[in-house]
């Protein structure tokens, strides 16, 4: 069965921009509008503009929304503060990952949940399933929204042009009601690069409007349209997880090297419990493989799927792997064996097309803005 | 964008020169490196190597993917451009001129090779 890709609400104004459009998670999404390496290192010293609404928005409301959520996710949703916002992930009862998220909360009783776009159908199965029981709602929100983004160091001036929010009081992983460039909009300080930056969750029929005004005020900026290829680079520069590649159903988020987000000490039972107790303590006396960065030493990039090698042998797999823009060099995400985690081992390489080349294991992340 | 007229065309993208004292230069077209997208390295064959018509003999990576390249042409290579090598964007920024990849003394060409209007037709662009 073949299905049209889903158009987001932006779709004719990145053909008018010259985008190379791509395929994701069903959604046909600018890839690039011209060099992505422009467009990555745009995000890296001015700013740049993103569409994100494949993203699915789920609303959470209700007397028990934070007591279900505390229950459906791994994270204690319970603590999240009116107006700031969580990374938390949702597993399955064996402590598979589900999906990574960011919750919301936008209200006393009202919370969005903001997972993958290729995960939103499961996450919003999981959560109407496991709501039974809860005085609360979940509902599907993801075509209520449309999502832009604004990253980089000069995303505050820009914002600051279009807004009278109180952006200063607005803190990173924070979210508050209000208008932007005279749309009405969700305004987050989260994002997906690295940087500091802005997610601006708004109607849909609003969204081309906000585009074109965040364009204007960041000309002067040196602003640019991004498309899904450098935020990819942006985020692997900056460690963080694409679930597909790092997370996966077959880890755990101690697996993952994530464990910090399960939050074991939280009122109440949760999904997944049991298995991710058992999970914690593996990964303490028999350490799985660890997530580490790699730096090439030569220009062939190593791609998700491709073996880390050691001595001859196999001893652990690439996640995701890109030409890094602003270290110069292929880097890599890779999982491996515990005794080859450590920053400087010696000795191994990645087998690119049957050549073993040689890679420097670091810690990640391989990029971290200066604050 | 638009095909030099004075060149010829494969159907896997690749250019090729007028042949001059046997020697033909090759490179990839505007519409294959702008679908690669920003080139970071390039695998060229040496000089010396033999190149077969429509076989692989190097390759190019991008940001997203790595790609075969093909001799459009069967013959001895005399020559490989080292500035594409030490810096893969003339690919993109150049594709026609500083961004050519290899030379080849011509023993044999297929008889599918395209004109620049052929080309244009068959590429879309």
């Amino acid at each position: 069965m073949s299905t049209a890709p889903r158009l987001t609400a932006l779709d004719a104004l990145h053909r008018s921009l010259g985008a190379t459009m791509t395929d994701f998670a069903g959604w046909d999404m600018p890839l690039r509008y011209a060099s992505e390496r422009d467009e990555h290192n745009a995000v890296r010293t001015r700013a740049g503009l993103f569409d994100l609404s494949h993203m699915g928005e789920i609303t959470v409301t209700g007397p028990e929304a934070a007591a279900f959520l505390s229950y459906a996710l791994v994270g204690n949703i319970a603590t999240v503060g009116n107006g700031r916002a969580r990374y938390t992930m949702i597993v399955q009862e064996d402590g598979g990952i589900v999906d990574d998220l960011i919750v919301y909360r936008l209200g006393e009783t009202e919370y969005m949940v903001v997972a993958n776009a290729g995960n939103a159908q499961i996450v919003l199965d999981a959560l109407t399933e496991r709501v039974g029981g809860f005085d609360a709602e979940v509902r599907d929100d993801r075509d209520a929204y449309a999502l832009l983004a604004v990253q980089g160091p000069e995303s505050p001036a820009i914002m600051k042009a279009v807004t009278d929010a109180d952006l200063d009081g607005l803190k990173y992983y924070a979210g508050l009601p209000g208008t932007v460039a005279g749309v009405p909009a969700l305004i987050a300080r989260t994002g997906y690069t690295g940087e500091d930056g802005f997610e601006l969750f708004v109607a849909p029929e609003h969204a081309e409007a906000l585009w074109r005004a965040l364009s204007e005020a960041g000309e002067a900026h040196g602003l640019i349209p991004c498309g899904l290829s450098c935020r990819d680079t942006l985020r692997l520069e900056a460690g963080m997880p694409l679930y597909g590649h790092e997370l996966t159903t077959a880890l755990t988020p101690f697996d993952a090297g994530l464990g910090r987000v399960v939050k074991f000490e939280k009122e109440g039972d949760f999904v997944g419990r049991e298995a991710l107790r058992a999970a914690a303590e593996r990964a303490e006396t028999a350490p799985p493989r660890k997530l580490v960065g790699l730096v090439a030493e030569g220009r062939r990039v190593p791609r998700a799927g491709f073996s880390v090698v050691a001595d001859g042998k196999v001893i652990g797999e690439v996640t995701s792997g890109a030409p890094s823009p602003t270290l110069g060099k292929p880097i890599a995400m890779a999982y491996v064996d515990a005794a080859f985690a450590a920053p400087g081992t010696e000795g191994v390489g990645v087998d690119i097309r049957g050549t073993h080349e040689p890679y420097e294991v670091v810690a990640l992340p391989f990029y971290k803005r200066q604050k | 964008m638009s095909n030099p007229q004075q060149l010829r065309y494969s159907k896997e993208h690749e250019w090729l020169s007028a042949v001059e004292d046997g020697v033909a230069t090759i490179g990839i077209t505007e519409y294959a490196a702008n679908a690669l997208g920003d080139v970071v390295f390039a695998q060229l064959p040496e000089v010396g190597d033999t190149v077969t018509a429509g076989e692989t003999c190097g390759e190019l990576e991008s940001t997203k993917s790595v790609s075969d390249l093909y001799s459009p042409v069967t013959g001895e290579v005399t020559a490989f451009n080292q500035d594409v090598v030490d810096d893969p964007s003339l690919v993109n920024s150049a594709p026609f001129e500083g961004g050519w990849l290899f030379k080849v003394r011509v023993e044999g060409e297929p008889d599918d090779l395209l004109s620049a209007d052929e080309y244009t037709a068959f590429s879309g662009n």
